[in-house]
């Protein structure tokens, strides 16, 4: 993400440092990580320590800082998909894929990640995948689903 | 837009609105809420839009895109107006029939109705479904009724005429008394009274104010924020500009967490009307108060729901608390006093304003004024978002409203308050619903999740999860909830994998007392509330996992195998076919065996094994019989055997 676009986003949110966490979000969204350099710049046009931007891109779930596969998988974990199974839909996931929460795999395919809650409870256990949700997931129907994605 | 500059021209604005509307006009209303637009929503809307269209219906009949109604479990919702035709599960290859029927014949298709399961009926309209009938729907009944887009669907159903009357004809002060004399208590959890936390902000001295709305719902199973700020964001909108009159406040903020895109947009666009018309921004009204809003989305911490974390997320750091010697009321947001309250507590205002206090308090017990919006969730068979009178016992929620537990099962608890709350057992269920209630059977409000449980959910696995959750989700300042809260999780999962000890219980309990005892927030001070509900009403299932090694459940991974009974299968093989692990063997006439050494317990040949044959066992706490082999593997079948 070259520099000049990540100025035009402090510039949406007028430059200001309790804009950190906002502008942050939008460098994410667009680039779905946040590499060193974005951070510096970032750190140094909002004056703003660099200990502080790091502080806040490692602090918040939503942030990583290395890259992320093609396809963002979440899981949720939240109570009601818990107590309809949702670990044994983890479970598929992990061995379909051959990684973990927090991980990517090694062709920059899928980025697995848990979330809380996505809202959707009543279709629980729930599937996102770049941002489609897949409802009343189970590990048959899971695997049906991850081998779509290319 | 017409900018509106006095209560009468609000309500001339509005009468204009109706006028141009014919209440006799087929409106055709679609749940667009996350839950709906999930199970294909949007489809369907585009579907009824081009159905219209084709059939040359587009002057006659309008359709939109609503809020959340509650009902999340049927979805998609539709609900057809004037006559409020209710169908659900509605797919887009049910559009034509519907436009063609209903909307040209005025006929009812039968099979899109809901049947009540218990006594085959079928609910033409909304309020004949059970689900609904039973509630008491003051704040979400309007979902249905307003495209949440649209600030003239707000405006047509009385909206802001509330802050017409705040701002028209009562003082700040009489505002704030109202709200006081309401009772209202916070719908985020503590239930701390409104108007006592709102008092405490006006009286401080300092001049610069905020009011702020909670929206970062981050409870695991709680969704009712989320419908009500997707779907009808006016309606706390509304609620914080009366707020910030009442306690002096020119600023107003609102957190929501990045999970709710939906919720983000919409209270984005509302903000955006309201200021056009002049509800919002200078001189509201012409009254001289001036107010603004801003949208601050989180990022996914569940921390940053506690006040003070909150505040430090909004001001661009790492959301992390504070001790709160001073409360935020007093010193909040940047340093000034601040009133934060959830999203639900602000869309109650309005209501108080309109009908008043006195209307308020007459609905719920003693302490726990007005209703109370809960998600009901988990095993049971009417999941969804269900408003209720405080004061109705859980047994009424759960069996009346939600339909009871699915597939012929056993209720074995209810989770109230989320990972702060506890697990209430069937001994409870009469037990009425209100803050305090709550709190003596070691539970809590909470923000109003409701998880229900049958007897395959496992205690001790159920208390694991919520004190996982917190451990990943604790901010890491103050060691007994970073610490503490991670060795109780380490001792949970030890005892869930059949490798507790003796002693384990008593040292759960002095890890949990001392994070109650000397956690910075609520946080670390709730945390082990799960742990300590469970073990006092389900003692014996931690003893069981500890002493028997067995999960009575049926639950936990390595406490259970999964075992082939050869008197009951017969070698259809889906299980052989669909096991991920490769782990089954079997053949044509073979009884199916499942290889424990390459199981991966994922429960899958449970799950495909017909219903009619009913041959995968889970067991626990006994050896796993030796398989069948030789002749004994073979299956006769019936035909064969003469």
């Amino acid at each position: 993400m070259d520099n000049e676009r990540i100025d035009q986003i402090i510039e949406k949110h007028h430059g200001a440092s309790s804009a950190l966490i906002q502008i942050l979000l939008d460098i994410q969204e667009e680039n779905h990580w946040l590499p060193k350099e974005a951070l510096d710049r970032v750190s140094e046009k909002l004056q703003v320590p660099l200990t502080t931007v790091r502080h806040a891109a490692t602090f918040y779930k939503v942030f990583s800082t290395v890259p992320k596969g093609r396809h963002q998988v979440h899981v949720c974990l939240g109570t009601a998909c818990h107590v309809r199974g949702a670990n044994r839909v983890l479970d598929t996931v992990e061995e379909m894929t051959g990684i973990k929460p927090g991980e990517t795999d090694l062709d920059l395919k899928f980025s697995l990640e848990t979330v809380n809650c996505l809202g959707c409870c009543a279709l629980g256990p729930v599937m996102e995948i770049d941002g489609k949700v897949y409802g009343k997931a189970t590990p048959s129907k899971t695997i049906d689903v991850l081998k779509k994605y290319e | 837009m017409t900018r509106l500059n006095s209560p009468e021209e609000l309500e001339g604005f509005r009468q204009e609105i109706l006028s141009r509307r014919d209440p006799d006009k087929p409106c055709i209303s679609i749940c667009a809420g996350s839950g709906c637009v999930a199970s294909g929503a949007l489809e369907v809307i585009a579907a009824f839009k081009a159905e219209i269209e084709k059939q040359g219906l587009a002057a006659t009949v309008d359709t939109k895109g609503t809020g959340c109604p509650g009902f999340c479990e049927r979805g998609p919702v539709v609900v057809i107006y004037p006559e409020e035709i209710c169908y659900l599960q509605v797919m887009p290859e049910d559009v034509p029939e519907i436009i063609s029927q209903t909307v040209k014949e005025k006929k009812v298709v039968d099979r899109l109705l809901y049947v009540d399961p218990a006594t085959g009926e079928k609910a033409v309209h909304e309020y004949d479904i059970s689900f609904y009938r039973n509630q008491e729907r003051n704040v979400i009944c309007n979902n249905i009724k307003i495209d949440s887009k649209n600030i003239d669907d707000y405006l047509a159903n009385g909206g802001y005429s509330a802050l017409g009357e705040a701002l028209g004809s009562m003082t700040p002060v009489e505002v704030l008394e109202e709200v006081k004399k309401a009772n209202l208590r916070g719908r985020g959890g503590a239930g701390f009274p409104a108007g006592v936390k709102w008092e405490g902000s006006r009286n401080a001295p300092d001049p610069v104010k905020y009011v702020i709305v909670n929206a970062d719902e981050g409870d695991p199973g709680a969704f009712m924020d989320r419908a009500v700020l997707e779907g009808n964001p006016h309606s706390v909108l509304e609620g914080l500009i009366i707020g910030g009159y009442a306690i002096g406040a020119q600023e107003g903020y609102i957190y929501v967490r990045h999970e709710y895109p939906l919720a983000v947009e919409n209270i984005t666009l509302a903000i955006q009307q309201a200021e056009a018309c002049g509800l919002l921004g200078e001189n509201i009204f012409g009254s001289g108060y001036n107010f603004r809003v801003f949208v601050n989305q989180g990022a996914g911490a569940f921390v940053c729901g506690e006040s003070t974390a909150l505040m430090t997320s909004i001001e661009g750091r790492a959301g992390e608390p504070r001790p709160k010697y001073v409360r935020s009321n007093v010193v909040g947001l940047w340093g000034h006093p601040t009133v934060l309250n959830n999203v639900e507590t602000w869309a109650n205002v309005p209501l108080i304003i309109n009908k008043g206090a006195d209307w308020f308090t007459s609905i719920g017990t003693e302490s726990s004024k007005g209703t109370k919006i809960f998600s009901l969730v988990g095993k049971i068979a009417n999941t969804g978002l269900v408003e209720v009178p405080m004061g109705i016992s859980l047994r009424d929620i759960v069996f009346k409203i939600g339909g009871g537990i699915p597939g012929g099962k056993k209720f074995k608890a209810v989770q109230t308050g989320g990972p702060s709350g506890g697990c209430i057992p069937e001994s409870l269920l009469d037990l009425p619903v209100g803050f305090d209630e709550l709190t003596a059977a070691g539970s809590m409000m909470g923000s109003g999740g409701m998880i229900v449980m049958d007897e395959d959910t496992c205690m001790v696995d159920t208390a694991r999860y919520f004190v996982k959750f917190l451990t990943d989700e604790s901010c890491g300042k103050c060691v007994p909830c970073r610490e503490g809260l991670r060795q109780m999780d380490n001792i949970l999962t030890r005892i869930t994998e059949g490798k507790g000890g003796e002693g384990d219980i008593e040292l759960l309990e002095a890890l949990a007392e001392t994070a109650q005892e000397a956690s910075l927030c609520a946080l670390g001070k709730s945390a082990p509330n799960p742990f300590l509900s469970t073990l006092q009403y389900f003692r014996d299932e931690y003893e069981a996992h500890i002493k028997e090694k067995r999960c009575p459940a049926l639950s936990c991974k390595e406490l259970i195998a999964y075992v082939i009974d050869p008197e009951q299968c017969r070698a259809c093989q889906l299980c052989v076919k669909k096991c991920p692990a490769g782990a089954i063997d079997g053949g044509k006439d073979l009884v199916s065996i499942i290889d424990q050494e390459k199981c991966t317990k994922c429960g899958t040949c449970f799950e495909v094994c017909p219903p009619r044959f009913n041959a995968v066992r889970k067991i626990s706490g006994e050896p796993v019989p030796p398989p069948v082999s030789g002749e004994a593997r073979k299956i006769v079948r019936g035909g064969k055997e003469s």
